[in-house]
C-alpha cells in the first residue's frame, strides 16, 4: 500500500489482509508528523485513540470484512464533536472542552470501520474562508504556504492534498468544504440540507450547516457519503428520505446530462486561469456526450449580502449559549452577568464578534424587517431561480471560487473583501442543493510562482447528489487533475 | 445608499447597545472597529433592498417535509456526570455561577 492511497485501495488493503488497520493509522500518523510544522493542520492528534480502534478492528478482522471504511485513517474538522477527544471550534472558548458524546456522522464512520486520527484546524467556530481566524494560528496551503488552504475547513481540505489521511470531515455552511477543497486540488461535497444528520456539530447557521466529505477523488466521496447519510431521530432536520447507492451511479456515462451555465453571472470578477479552467473543464463535459445549457441565475447578485445577513442572525443566537456556565471558558467577573460577558469577550475572536454583532443588530427591533426578513424572502427568490434551472437541466456548473488561494494576511483587514470570496459557494446552502467541487486544473496567472488548484463547481437536485457524483467521476476518468500531488509536505 | 459609498459609521453608542443584547464586553478600539465594520457591511447589504419580494414569502429553512414530532416518551441521555465534565465550576448534581442575587 503506498503512502498516496485512496480510501478504497487502503479499505481493500486492509480486508485482504494485506495492511493491517494499525499499519495505516501509523503510517497516516508518520505522514501527520512529518507534515505538521508546515501545515499546521491538525488541532489535536487523537493518536491513543485511533490506535486503539485500529487494533480492535485487527483484533476481530471477519467482523470488519464488509465494513465499507475498514481501517481507513480519517481526519475530521474540528467543530464535530468526539467522544473523549478535545474539540475546540479553533476557539478559547472551547479551547478545554472535551464532548461527552460523539457527534452522529462520528458514530457512523467508526461502525464503518474508519479511524479517526485527529481534528482539524478551522476558522473559529467555521466563520472564515481562509482558516485564518482559528484561535490557534492559520493552517496553510500544501500548493504554496504563504497561502490559506481556504476555509473555514482549511485544515481537513490541506489533510486529504497532502496526503496524510484520504479522507476528511468538513463542514459547509456557505462553502466550507468546497471552497478549500477547490483551494486545495481535492473534492469536497456539501450534500443536501437535511440528507447527514448535524447532530454533535457545533452549531453555526443552522438552516444551512451541512457535514459533507472531502476526499481525493469522487468514488471516495460516493463511499463515504453512502456511511454518513440517512435519518437520524438526533436532529429534527434529518431527512426520512432512501439513501442511493452513490457509488453505482458511477457509471462514466453522462450522455445526455443537461449541464446549466450561468454564463452572465460569471462574465466578470472571475480570475483569468480560473475562467480558463472552467471553460476547459465544460469542453470536457460537452465532449463526454453531456449537454452545455446557458441559463440566468437572476437573484444570484444577492447571494451574498442575504447569506451574511441571514447565517450571522442564525449564528447570534447559537453562540448565545457560550456564556461560561456549563462548558468553555469562563472570565471572571462578580456577578452573573458581568461573568457572562466577560467570558465571551476572552472567549471569541474578532471575526465571531464581527459576526454576533451584524447578526444582532440585523434581528433587533426596528431592522428585523428591512435586513432579516427581506433577506428571508430574498432567499426564497435565490430558491426559486435555482428550482426554474431545475426545470431545463440536471446540474448547474460554476467554478467553485472567483480566485485561486490567496496569501495568508492579504484579506484579514477587510471582512467585506473576504466575504465575496464566497460568492459561488453560499446560494447552494441558501437553496438547501447538493453540490460538489472537483480539481480541474491549475492557474498560473503568475509565471514562476506555484501552481494554484482551481475547482469545478457543480450544483444538483434536492437529495440528487448522484447526479453530482456520476458527472464528477466521469470529468475525473479524463482529467488527470486528481493524481496530481502538492508540493509540501516535500517527500 | 448606494454600495460605492463610503459609509459613515454607526454611532459608538449604538454599537455599545448591540454589544450589551449579545452580552459582549467590547473595549474602545473594537466598538470603533465595528462601528466602522458594521456600516460597510451593512452598506454592502443594503443592495438587496432593490429586489421585488411583493407577495414573497420568506424562507427560514429548506427542511424537508415531513414531521419531526416523536411521541413525548423518556428516552436515555447524557448523565449527571458527563453533563457536568465540561463545567467551569459544579457541585453535582448543579451547575455553580457567581451569586444572583445581592
Amino acid at each position: 500500500m503506498s503512502n498516496v492511497a485512496t480510501a478504497r485501495e487502503t479499505r481493500d488493503a486492509v480486508r485482504a489482509g494485506a495492511a493491517s488497520a494499525v499499519e495505516a493509522c501509523r503510517s497516516a500518523l508518520a505522514r501527520l508528523d512529518a507534515a505538521e510544522p508546515e501545515l499546521h493542520a491538525f488541532n489535536t492528534v487523537a493518536a491513543d485513540r485511533a490506535l486503539a480502534r485500529a487494533a480492535a478492528i485487527d483484533r476481530d478482522r471477519a467482523a470488519w470484512r464488509d465494513a465499507p471504511l475498514a481501517g481507513v485513517p480519517v481526519a475530521v474538522k474540528d467543530n464535530i464533536c468526539t467522544r473523549g477527544v478535545r474539540t475546540t471550534a479553533s476557539s478559547r472558548a472551547l479551547e478545554r472542552f472535551i464532548p461527552p458524546y460523539d457527534a452522529t456522522v462520528i458514530q457512523r464512520l467508526e461502525a464503518a470501520g474508519a479511524v479517526v486520527i485527529g481534528k482539524t484546524n478551522c476558522d473559529e467556530f467555521a466563520m472564515g474562508s481562509s482558516t485564518e481566524n482559528s484561535a490557534f494560528g492559520p493552517a496553510r496551503n500544501p500548493w504554496a504556504l504563504d497561502r490559506t488552504p481556504g476555509g473555514s475547513s482549511g485544515g481537513s481540505a490541506a489533510a486529504v492534498a497532502a496526503r496524510i489521511t484520504p479522507l476528511a470531515l468538513g463542514s459547509d455552511t456557505g462553502g466550507s468544504i468546497r471552497q478549500p477543497a477547490a483551494m486545495c486540488g481535492v473534492v469536497g461535497l456539501k450534500p443536501t440540507y437535511g440528507r447527514v444528520s448535524r447532530y454533535g456539530l457545533i452549531a453555526f447557521g443552522s438552516s444551512l450547516d451541512q457535514v459533507g466529505p472531502i476526499a481525493t477523488c469522487v468514488a471516495d466521496a460516493a463511499m463515504v457519503l453512502r456511511v454518513l447519510a440517512g435519518h437520524d431521530p438526533a436532529d429534527a432536520t434529518s431527512a426520512p428520505d432512501g439513501v442511493s447507492d452513490y457509488e453505482a451511479a458511477l457509471t462514466g456515462d453522462i450522455r445526455g446530462i443537461r449541464i446549466g451555465v450561468p454564463r452572465q453571472m460569471l462574465a466578470e470578477g472571475v480570475d483569468p486561469g480560473v475562467a480558463l479552467a472552467f471553460n476547459a473543464a465544460l469542453d470536457v463535459l460537452e465532449a463526454r456526450g453531456a449537454a452545455l445549457i446557458d441559463i440566468e441565475l437572476a437573484h444570484a447578485r444577492f447571494a451574498i449580502p442575504v447569506y451574511y445577513l441571514v447565517a450571522t442572525a442564525e449564528a447570534s443566537s447559537n453562540l448565545a449559549r457560550y456564556d461560561g456556565v456549563r462548558y468553555g471558558l469562563r472570565a471572571g467577573g462578580h456577578d452573573l452577568h458581568t461573568m457572562y460577558s466577560s467570558s465571551r469577550e476572552a472567549g471569541f475572536g474578532p471575526e465571531v464578534k464581527r459576526r454576533i454583532m451584524l447578526g444582532t443588530y440585523v434581528l433587533s427591533a426596528g431592522y428585523y424587517d428591512a435586513y432579516y426578513l427581506k433577506a428571508q424572502q430574498v432567499r426564497t427568490l435565490i430558491l426559486r431561480d435555482y428550482e426554474n434551472a431545475f426545470t431545463r437541466v440536471d446540474a448547474v456548473a460554476m467554478p467553485t471560487a472567483p480566485a485561486p488561494a490567496f496569501r495568508i494576511g492579504e484579506k484579514t483587514s477587510d471582512p467585506l473583501q473576504m466575504y465575496l470570496t464566497d460568492v459561488f459557494t453560499v446560494s447552494a446552502n441558501l437553496a438547501g442543493l447538493p453540490a460538489i467541487s472537483i480539481p480541474c486544473g491549475f492557474s498560473n496567472a503568475v509565471p514562476g510562482e506555484a501552481r494554484l488548484p482551481v475547482g469545478l463547481q457543480l450544483t444538483g437536485r434536492r437529495f440528487d447528489e448522484a447526479t453530482l457524483l456520476r458527472i464528477g467521476d466521469a470529468y475525473e476518468r479524463d482529467t488527470p487533475w486528481s493524481k496530481h500531488l502538492p508540493p509540501h509536505p516535500s517527500r | 445608499m448606494l454600495a460605492s459609498d463610503v459609509p459613515s459609521p454607526l454611532s459608538r453608542e449604538r454599537v455599545a447597545a448591540i454589544a450589551a443584547l449579545a452580552n459582549l464586553e467590547l473595549d474602545d478600539s473594537e466598538l470603533d472597529l465595528f462601528a466602522r465594520q458594521l456600516a460597510e457591511i451593512l452598506a454592502y447589504a443594503e443592495e438587496i433592498q432593490t429586489a421585488d419580494t411583493t407577495g414573497v414569502a420568506p424562507t427560514a429553512a429548506v427542511v424537508a417535509r415531513h414531521p419531526a414530532d416523536r411521541p413525548d416518551v423518556v428516552v436515555p441521555s447524557l448523565d449527571t456526570a458527563d453533563a457536568l465534565m465540561n463545567a467551569p465550576e459544579a457541585t453535582a448534581p448543579f451547575f455553580r455561577v457567581p451569586r444572583v442575587i445581592g
